[in-house]
């Protein structure tokens, strides 16, 4: 066990895979010479040379491309988006091209790759550079997509993600590169397993991304006795994990970053709600933030996302009265 | 007339106001550096000091009616078109009194009265928006020109080369103004370009290219006025290339320790404030008590601007549901 930053972990992940396997490789813009723009490739480029760790023009299209190409024929590429809005030009060879290889070979071609990329909001970096956008990928069969939410996350989904032999979207939420967390090397987590976080008997939380932490404070003020699970994997999604909990609590609730329309949440709430129609005791929900572009000034953003107050209420909110609570916005008139 | 249009008829008009506007910029942008260090900015920011000279020359030879679609290395392009300063540090600092209303930050600066698009923050965003543009000024026959602002790390990107391809089929009239500042993000050019001319790109699209001396306002504005006759009289794009030197790291995080030793330097001996106030001298336009004068207004000026900003409210919760649709 040893605590390390956010960043730090992923920096131990990639190293670690680098070290036991040589056909690992890094690239992207300034992550070689300039250690990465948030530092998550820290002392790579002196350890494993130009060759594997590389910089790249800022030429998203062509380095993800590359980085399809590489991996169909031997490679393990690992390539970083700052940004994640920085894989709009880039998506067509994430969705249409590497995630249609295995398929359109007769499963004879695959695909080991792994897009990293920065996202979210609470830093004030304005509507383009303050998104998830985790529900661009969640149609496309063939990719698998992680959101990490912790240290420990961090170094063993990374590792999972690179030894996958499927291409892999990992979302690294910014807001924790410099959040200190225990990280055990040992411990394995693998795709497609929700991490059950907190046990509880009263309702389940299904959260993500650095929603996670704001769920855990929620579940501290309002003393619910919540069971907490970080969904992880978004793609393929633990269905398992997730029923079983609802099945026990009676009760859920998805916490997102992302905006209410088209979120992955409402796929989980769909299903549980399809498979455990008669066993539950309130209807499940989602918390996302509301349908608007992020917005840059301190305190709009600070009210745009899910807040631990806000959670909280809702959590006692459904407990009490079995209906579903409505959102901040709504009981402000606002929309 | 409006406060921000006689700002843009003054550098169109007067040569001193035009060095007085460069000098506001770099104020201006030596203040942003203050404020976030006292936590009166969040998020982060991109300063063009070094660059100022470019973004004169562009308000001084654009109509108002003609349209820019710059970065997030925008300020300097803001001010220069005639924003207010305090539209323009009320928009970083998150305040209502902000060009956008305090929900864009220093990223995404816009004002249709002066011709500024929304700055976009993804690189080379703006390329085939501003050929868009053109496109709708030649659909409607009006003799307004499109220009797009984009940096040298832009070059790389496909919208690049496919908004430039698109201009010169269709025969737009749009400008493309590659501001190559030797920088992109924390990579020196030469690392990620194979050519060292970057306008020489137009070539392949059949499309008139140049470069200009970009710390020389007269030169820039020289080239950037060839281009604007040959868009507006239906000749069609021009790239142009403007030597610069960003003066100052890619973003706030970043110190620019990449740098060759000497390189800063030898870069600011070019100054271009500092070559307009030596050509402005040497045309009997300014003396230097003239010059040590608009100086120290110029700080004031803009320490007075500091403090409305700081004084002006936030903007109300209610107000980010705005505008995201057609009401």
């Amino acid at each position: 066990m040893a605590a390390m930053q956010f960043r730090q972990a992923i920096v131990n992940a990639l190293a670690d895979e680098m070290r036991s396997d040589p056909t690992v490789m890094l690239f992207g813009e300034d992550v070689a010479e300039a250690e990465g723009p948030f530092k998550t490739s820290e002392g790579l480029l002196a350890e494993f040379g130009p060759v594997r760790v590389r910089d790249t023009p800022i030429s998203e299209m062509g380095f993800t491309g590359a980085a399809v190409g590489a991996a169909i024929l031997g490679a393990k590429p690992v390539v970083e988006i700052m940004f994640i809005e920085f894989l709009g030009v880039a998506l067509d060879q994430v969705v249409t091209e590497a995630a249609k290889m295995r398929y359109l070979s007769n499963g004879k071609l695959s695909v080991p790759m792994v897009v990293r990329a920065s996202c979210g909001s609470g830093l004030g970096f304005g509507s383009q550079h303050s998104q998830t956008l985790e529900n661009w990928f969640t149609a496309t069969p063939g990719l698998k997509l992680i959101m990490l939410s912790d240290a420990q996350a961090a170094y063993s989904l990374t590792r999972a993600a690179i030894q996958d032999p499927d291409p892999v979207v990992i979302l690294e939420p910014r807001i924790l590169y410099a959040k200190r967390g225990e990280v055990d090397k040992n411990v394995k987590i693998e795709i497609g397993k929700a991490r059950v976080l907190r046990d509880g008997t009263e309702i389940t939380i299904v959260s993500s991304g650095q929603m996670v932490d704001v769920c855990r404070a929620a579940i501290e003020e309002s003393s619910v006795n919540a069971e907490l699970i970080d969904l992880a994997t978004i793609i393929p999604w633990d269905r398992e994990t997730v029923l079983n909990s609802v099945k026990k609590t009676g009760r859920l609730v998805v916490v997102e970053e992302a905006p209410l329309s088209g979120g992955w949440g409402s796929e989980i709430v769909a299903a549980t709600t399809s498979a455990l129609f008669s066993e539950l005791k309130a209807a499940p929900f989602r918390i996302t933030s509301p349908d608007i572009p992020v917005p840059y000034s301190g305190p709009l953003e600070t009210r745009y996302i899910p807040t631990k107050d806000d959670v909280a209420r809702q959590l006692k909110e459904v407990i009490a009265t079995g209906k579903t609570p409505k959102t901040w916005w709504e009981m402000e008139g606002l929309k | 007339m409006s406060i921000q249009l006689e700002r843009r008829k003054a550098v169109q008009t007067d040569e001193v106001a035009g060095y007085e506007r460069m000098l506001e910029i770099r104020e201006f942008e030596n203040q942003i550096n203050g404020l976030f260090a006292a936590g009166l900015i969040r998020g982060t920011t991109h300063l063009c000091l070094g660059q100022e000279a470019l973004d004169v020359a562009l308000a001084a030879e654009l109509r108002p009616t003609d349209t820019v679609m710059a970065t997030y290395r925008g300020h300097g392009v803001a001010l220069a078109l005639g924003l207010t300063p305090e539209s323009v540090l009320g928009e970083i600092m998150g305040k209502t009194i902000g060009c956008c209303g305090g929900v864009g930050g220093s990223m995404h600066l816009a004002d249709m009265t002066l011709g500024l698009l929304p700055t976009s923050a993804i690189v080379g965003g703006g390329i085939p928006i501003a050929a868009g543009a053109g496109l709708a000024y030649q659909l409607l026959g009006q003799d307004n020109v499109g220009v797009a602002v984009f940096g040298d790390g832009a070059t790389n990107i496909g919208a690049f080369h496919e908004g430039l391809n698109l201009a010169s089929i269709w025969k737009l009239p749009v400008i493309f103004i590659c501001d190559n500042n030797v920088y992109g993000e924390y990579s020196r050019i030469d690392k990620t370009t194979p050519l060292e001319d970057l306008h020489m790109r137009a070539d392949s699209y059949k499309m008139a290219h140049y470069a200009v001396d970009g710390m020389d306002v007269h030169a820039t504005r020289k080239g950037i006025k060839e281009a604007v006759d040959r868009a507006r009289s239906g000749g069609g794009p021009t790239l142009i290339e403007a030597k610069t030197y960003r003066f100052a790291g890619h973003s706030r995080a970043d110190k620019a320790l990449y740098r060759p030793e000497g390189e800063l330097e030898k870069w600011m001996e070019r100054d271009p404030i500092k070559l307009t106030e030596e050509d402005l001298v040497k045309r009997g336009l300014l003396d230097s008590a003239k010059i040590e004068k608009l100086r120290a207004d110029m700080t004031k000026t803009i320490e007075g601007v500091v403090a409305t900003c700081q004084a002006a409210p936030d903007p109300t919760v209610a107000s980010m549901f705005e505008n995201v649709f057609t009401k």
